[in-house]
Order: structure tokens, then C-alpha cells, then sequence
């Protein structure tokens, strides 16, 4: 049997085996490996993908979150400013208000206290005018009652007249 | 800090080499020294003359021959009717039709001395080749050279140690990927312990071989053939390594079947743009385009001789060199060499691990290039 010259036996085995051998695999063993593992790679980037997506969306969510608690707190310190001024705006008014009615009050009662003073001043005078003029006419009745006493009393009466 | 480091790391390495070398030094010179001691008994022993046929002289290519060549039987040890010898059937195609026989009907004679009788025909096994003796002859004849002259040769379709050792890994392959393939039908998950090993070598073709070589579209197709051919040529070479197996992918007949599967997958799958671009090269002047259709034509057949010959002449030479440092210890008759050579053997032996595994990916990765090259779309411009 010499060393580089093939033998037809052996050759014929080799290919006889090696075509069996590569119907025996492709059928029970790399056809079932290979689909397995490509699926096994196609879930296993699937996962990756979503995983990935998942992540994304998480990070999304999160600073949608911050954003709304952003606007939130935001709303929450204008809404309260608000109210604060709302307030602050409601007291001076209020103590304005009171202040001018106060003083409308103050001034009405001042005006009627005068009118009121005044009317009476008058009544006064007019009753103490009318008594005068009673109290004159008996002291005039009484006076004049003689005739002396007439011109006495004109004269003084000038008298005063011209005093004045 | 470095500058002071750096001095202290590289003397304590000259040391450290400088020790190496000592050691083995050491170990050569005292491999010498007591290799006389040996050859002294080994003298003594012979002259109480218990074995005549280690007077003979030692032939060491009758022995490598022997042991790099396909045989009848598959022999394990032992000398002439005490050797153990797995009996292997003999299947001859003759004029007469198929005739069959086991190999130890010749009694472990490969001279040509024992006559095997069969359905009227007889044969002998001259040296591992089966001849038929012509009608009416009795012994077998030879000329001045040492050729029959009485007998011819039949087709030989005997299942012979080579045989038998392929049967050996088709057996180990369907029932390793078979494995792994049921484990791939119950469960989803990546497989554990040696069915992930192979995965790991199934996706290293697929993933390494295939793909760069083929492209996406077009590898799937030939998966099979290539995962085949890897695991087929790397078991088979690693057998080969084991005391007693057969060299298989170090025989020629094994690599030219091997090749023209290769080539059978370039010619049946080249598109039209390959054969254009074989026989017809546009792009080049027309008076050039013949000379490189013979030149293209020709490499269509150098392409897979070269891989059948690079993994004979691998594996072969790797089972010659192995040989001959064992060798050496019996044609230099001193047991003391045996401490040089079997070290030697060792190496070489692990570095055959390296070439087991190299020569199945150059293989594959070649037919898969050479594939890749007969499938490959160009771009019209």
C-alpha cells in the first residue's frame, strides 16, 4: 500500500460514509442546532431590544414626572402668592372702606349736632325775645302809667340812643 | 518607584532563564550519561538470546510505513500469531462477483505466505494489498523485484482500519451532535457543560468560517457540508493521536474524497459570474482573456488538490516525525535515548493537538472561501 497513491477501496468508503454522514447530521443534528440557536438569538436580541425600549420608557416617564411636579409646585406658589395678595389686597380695602364710613358717620353727626344747635339757638332767642318784649310791655305799662314817667323814659331812651 | 522596579523584574527573569537552561542542560547530560548503563543491559539481555527476532535489524520506515498505512486488521500490540489484532472483513470485488472474508483468516501474514481459499479463488495479503493468485497456482511467485507474477489484484472494498476508525467518528459525531440537538428540541436555553463546548465549535464555524466567508445570505446553505467537514476532519485527527488508532486524514485516498466534495460544491453552486469571471475575465484585453481561462481553469482543480495534499502532508508528517524520535531509541539500540526522544515525541504529540484542530479549520475554512468565491454576487459597473 504506498503512501501518496489512493486506494479505491478506502476512497470509496470515505465518500460512501461521508455522504451519509452528511445527510445523518444535516437531518437529526446541525438543522435542529442551527434553528434552535438562531431563535435562540433572535429572543435573545428581542429582550435586549425591549429591555432597552422598557429603559427608554422608564427615562421618559421619569422626567414627565419631574416635569409635572415642576408645574405642580409651581402652580401650588402662584396659586399662593395669589391668595396672599388677594388677601392682603381684601384687608386694606375693607379698613379703607370702614375708615371713610367712619368718617362720613363723624361728619353727619357734626352736621346735625350744628343744625340741631343752631335751630335751638334760635328757639332760644326768639322766646327770650318774646319774653323781653313781655317784660318790657309790663315794665312799660308799669312806667308809663303817669305821664312824668313818659318823657323820664323818653329821655333816657334817647339818652341810651345816644350812647349808641 | 519605576525606575527602581523595573531593573529588580528584569534580572530575576535573566535568572529565571538562566536556570531553565541550566535545567535542561542538566537533563541532556545526564541522558547521556546513563544511556550506556542501558545499552549495557540491553546488551546482556540479548546475548542470553531469549528473542531471535530482536536480533534482526530494526527497519524504521517498514515501521512508519507500517504504522501510517491502512492495514486489514486492526492491530493493537504483540509480535506474529501472539499479536492482538481486531479482525476487520475483507470485501473483494472479482469477475466471479463480491466475495468476503475476515482478515484474520491470514493469520497476521502480510508476506504473502498463508493462502486464503474462497468460493474457488484463492488470495494473499502481500503487504496489506489483497491479490488474487491466477487459476491453478498454489503459492504465490515473485520476480527479481519482488512483484508477483502469478497473481493480480481485485478491487479491494474491504473495511479496513481506516474504515473502521471513520465508522469510529461517524459513530462519536451522531451521538455527540445528536445530543446537543435533542437538548436543542426540549429546551430554549444555551445548553451546559460539553454540549456548550460543541455549540461553541458549531457557532465558531458558523460565526468565524462561514459567515465572513459566504455572507448572510447565502451561508445557510452550506452549514451542513462545512460543520461536516470541521468536525469530521478534527475528531478523525484527534483519533489519529490516540496509541494504535489509524491515520485516517493522513491517508490520500481520505483527503482526495474530502477535496473533490469541495470541489463538487464550487462547481454545483458557481453562478454565472463565476464561470464569466473563469473563463471569460471581463475588464481585461481580449488577447490576455484566453490565457487566463487556462490559467483560472486550472486553479478550479489546484484549489482542492492543494487542500487535499496540505492535510495529508500535515497529518502524516506529523505521525512520521512522532515515529521517528520513537524510532530512534531502536535503530540507536539505547534505552537511554528514550529520555530525549519520548520528551521530544510529547511535544510534538501536543503540538499535533494544535495541528488536529488547524488543519479542520484550514480545510473548512478554505472550501468555505472557495465557496464563498464561486457564489459571491459582483457588482455590475
Amino acid at each position: 500500500m504506498d503512501l501518496i497513491t489512493p486506494e479505491i477501496g478506502l476512497f470509496f468508503w470515505q465518500t460512501i460514509v461521508f455522504l451519509i454522514l452528511l445527510f445523518l447530521m444535516a437531518k437529526f443534528a446541525w438543522k435542529p442546532i442551527l434553528s434552535s440557536v438562531r431563535n435562540r438569538e433572535q429572543s435573545i436580541n428581542d429582550a435586549l431590544a425591549s429591555a432597552e425600549n422598557a429603559r427608554k420608557e422608564m427615562q421618559n416617564l421619569k422626567s414627565d414626572n419631574e416635569q409635572l411636579m415642576k408645574e405642580a409646585r409651581a402652580e401650588r406658589d402662584a396659586i399662593l402668592r395669589e391668595a396672599r395678595e388677594l388677601k392682603e389686597k381684601t384687608i386694606a380695602s375693607a379698613s379703607e372702606e370702614a375708615k371713610a364710613k367712619a368718617d362720613k358717620i363723624v361728619a353727619d353727626a357734626m352736621k346735625s349736632i350744628e343744625i340741631e344747635k343752631q335751630s335751638a339757638m334760635a328757639e332760644l332767642k326768639n322766646q327770650v325775645a318774646e319774653l323781653s318784649v313781655e317784660i318790657a310791655e309790663k315794665i312799660v305799662r308799669k312806667e308809663l302809667s303817669s305821664e312824668k314817667e313818659q318823657h323820664q323814659m323818653i329821655e333816657k331812651m334817647l339818652g341810651d340812643a345816644k350812647l349808641n | 518607584m519605576h525606575g527602581n522596579l523595573e531593573p529588580t523584574i528584569l534580572s530575576r527573569t535573566g535568572t529565571m532563564t538562566a536556570r531553565k537552561s541550566l535545567v535542561i542542560s542538566l537533563y541532556f547530560a545526564i541522558a547521556f550519561t546513563i544511556s550506556p548503563l542501558f545499552s549495557f543491559a540491553q546488551e546482556h539481555e540479548q546475548e542470553k538470546g531469549s528473542l531471535q527476532e530482536a536480533e534482526e535489524e530494526f527497519n524504521a520506515t517498514e515501521m512508519i510505513m507500517h504504522h501510517i498505512g491502512d492495514s486489514h486488521g486492526w492491530h493493537f500490540f504483540g509480535e506474529g500469531d501472539s499479536s492482538v489484532t481486531l479482525p476487520l472483513p475483507v470485501i473483494l470485488y472479482t469477475e466471479n462477483g463480491l466475495v468476503s472474508f475476515m482478515s484474520s483468516e491470514f493469520h497476521h501474514d502480510t508476506e504473502g505466505h498463508h493462502v486464503v481459499e474462497k468460493d474457488g479463488m484463492r488470495f494473499v495479503n502481500l503487504h496489506e494489498d489483497i491479490y488474487r493468485l491466477d487459476a491453478g497456482a498454489e503459492a504465490v511467485e515473485f520476480d527479481a523485484e519482488h512483484h508477483p507474477v502469478n497473481a493480480s489484484k481485485p478491487w479491494d472494498l474491504s473495511i479496513t482500519k481506516n474504515v473502521a476508525a471513520m465508522f469510529l467518528t461517524v459513530i462519536l459525531m451522531l451521538i455527540f451532535f445528536t445530543s446537543l440537538a435533542r437538548h436543542h428540541k426540549k429546551h430554549k436555553h444555551a445548553p451546559k457543560g460539553f454540549n456548550n463546548a460543541l455549540e461553541t465549535l458549531v457557532l465558531f464555524v458558523r460565526d468565524d468560517i462561514a459567515l465572513p466567508q459566504i455572507g448572510e445570505k447565502k451561508y445557510m446553505k452550506f452549514m451542513p457540508f462545512l460543520l461536516t467537514v470541521f468536525f469530521f476532519i478534527w475528531i478523525t485527527n484527534l483519533m489519529g493521536l490516540l496509541p494504535g488508532a489509524a491515520n485516517v486524514t493522513g491517508n490520500i485516498a481520505v483527503t482526495v474524497s474530502l477535496g473533490l466534495f469541495t470541489l463538487a460544491m464550487i462547481v454545483f453552486n458557481g453562478n454565472k459570474d463565476y464561470w464569466k469571471h473563469t473563463f471569460w475575465m471581463p475588464g481585461i484585453p481580449t488577447f490576455v482573456k484566453p490565457i487566463l481561462a487556462i490559467v483560472e481553469g486550472l486553479g478550479i482543480f489546484i484549489k482542492p488538490i492543494a487542500l487535499m495534499i496540505r492535510l495529508f502532508a500535515n497529518i502524516t508528517a506529523g505521525h512520521i516525525i512522532i515515529l521517528s524520535l520513537i524510532g530512534l531509541i531502536f535503530i540507536l539500540e539505547n534505552a537511554g535515548i528514550a529520555g530525549v526522544s519520548v520528551p521530544f515525541a510529547l511535544f510534538i504529540t501536543v503540538l499535533e493537538l494544535l495541528v488536529a484542530f488547524l488543519q479542520a479549520f484550514i480545510f473548512t475554512m478554505l472550501s468555505a472561501l472557495f465557496i464563498g468565491m464561486a457564489v459571491e454576487e459582483h457588482e455590475h459597473h
